[in-house]
């Protein structure tokens, strides 16, 4: 059998996992998302230097896409709120974090084709760690 | 092959390096805020979601928005010229100089494993920062419509 781990606040190891899954899956999907409308805009240090701060503030806004990144990243961030509100800011914050590394690493060579090469994907495993022991 | 030289190297200039270090500053920080004022809250469960809601017009949670609402336009103008992996190691990187300043500013004592999380981000971000800051495909199509939209 295997042991249950014990977590403060009295939530248990399913519920707590739950959590911090839905925080890396929501915000994976908005970054994704926020990722693919700002390629799509093109580059924002331009369309300013073009049209000004306003032409630039109007790209992103007009940007369907960009609305739907947001969403999800909105539903990510009071998924978190509800999460720290349950669990230890020092459990919640870097297990998310750096499970949502890894979710981005792959969402983003699968959806987005960057050419996520090894070293990219070293970067992502080290920081992943490094993330956790830093915040723990 | 002359592959490589023909394409054009996706390398940052000093004002997108600015936009990085905003990006990894302001988002730990923000982060800081909002734990600090959600821990203060009682317990919030989800039966009673307008709460949450609450918790919005409390000072530090408050704070803590308008931190992040500037690390988010600073996100959005990165991702605009770089790749989502290019990006997301940076704000990782936020916590490395959080706990630096924390251990040189604030005199906090940093344990092995956060030096040991510090040098592993560090090292990641390093390696990704040798990279291109986007892919090759990407670098293209951006000169074609920048070239596109001078003619």
């Amino acid at each position: 059998m295997i042991a249950p781990v014990a977590l403060p606040n009295g939530v248990g190891f399913w519920p707590a996992s739950a959590m911090i899954v839905t925080v890396s899956i929501t915000s994976t999907i908005g970054e994704v998302l926020t990722a693919a409308a700002m390629k799509s805009i093109g580059d924002l240090d331009a369309i300013r230097a073009r049209n000004g701060l306003r032409g630039a503030i109007r790209a992103v806004l007009t940007c369907p896409l960009f609305f739907a990144g947001v969403s999800f990243l909105a539903l990510a961030f009071f998924a978190l709120l509800f999460a720290l509100n349950h669990l230890d800011l020092s459990l919640a914050a870097p297990a998310s974090a750096s499970l949502t590394l890894v979710t981005n690493a792959v969402a983003a060579k699968l959806f987005l084709h960057e050419n996520v090469d090894r070293r990219r994907w070293v970067a992502a495993v080290l920081v992943c760690v490094g993330v956790y022991l830093i915040a723990h | 092959m002359s592959h490589s030289q023909a394409q054009p190297k996706a390398r940052l200039k000093p004002g997108q390096y600015l936009i990085l270090l905003l990006v990894a500053l302001c988002a730990p920080l923000g982060d800081s805020c909002l734990s600090r004022g959600m821990s203060a809250l009682p317990g919030i469960s989800l039966t009673h979601p307008l709460v949450l809601l609450h918790a919005v017009f409390t000072p530090w949670i408050a704070g803590g928005i308008l931190l992040l609402i500037a690390f988010f336009a600073c996100y959005l103008t990165a991702l605009s010229w770089a790749d989502l992996t290019y990006v997301l190691p940076t704000t990782a990187f936020g916590y490395v100089l959080i706990a630096l300043l924390g251990r040189f500013w604030l005199h906090e004592h940093i344990s092995v494993w956060r030096w040991a999380g510090i040098i592993l981000i560090t090292l990641g971000v390093g390696f990704v920062a040798r990279g291109p800051s986007l892919t090759e495909a990407n670098v293209a199509s951006a000169t074609q419509q920048a070239s596109e939209e001078n003619a």
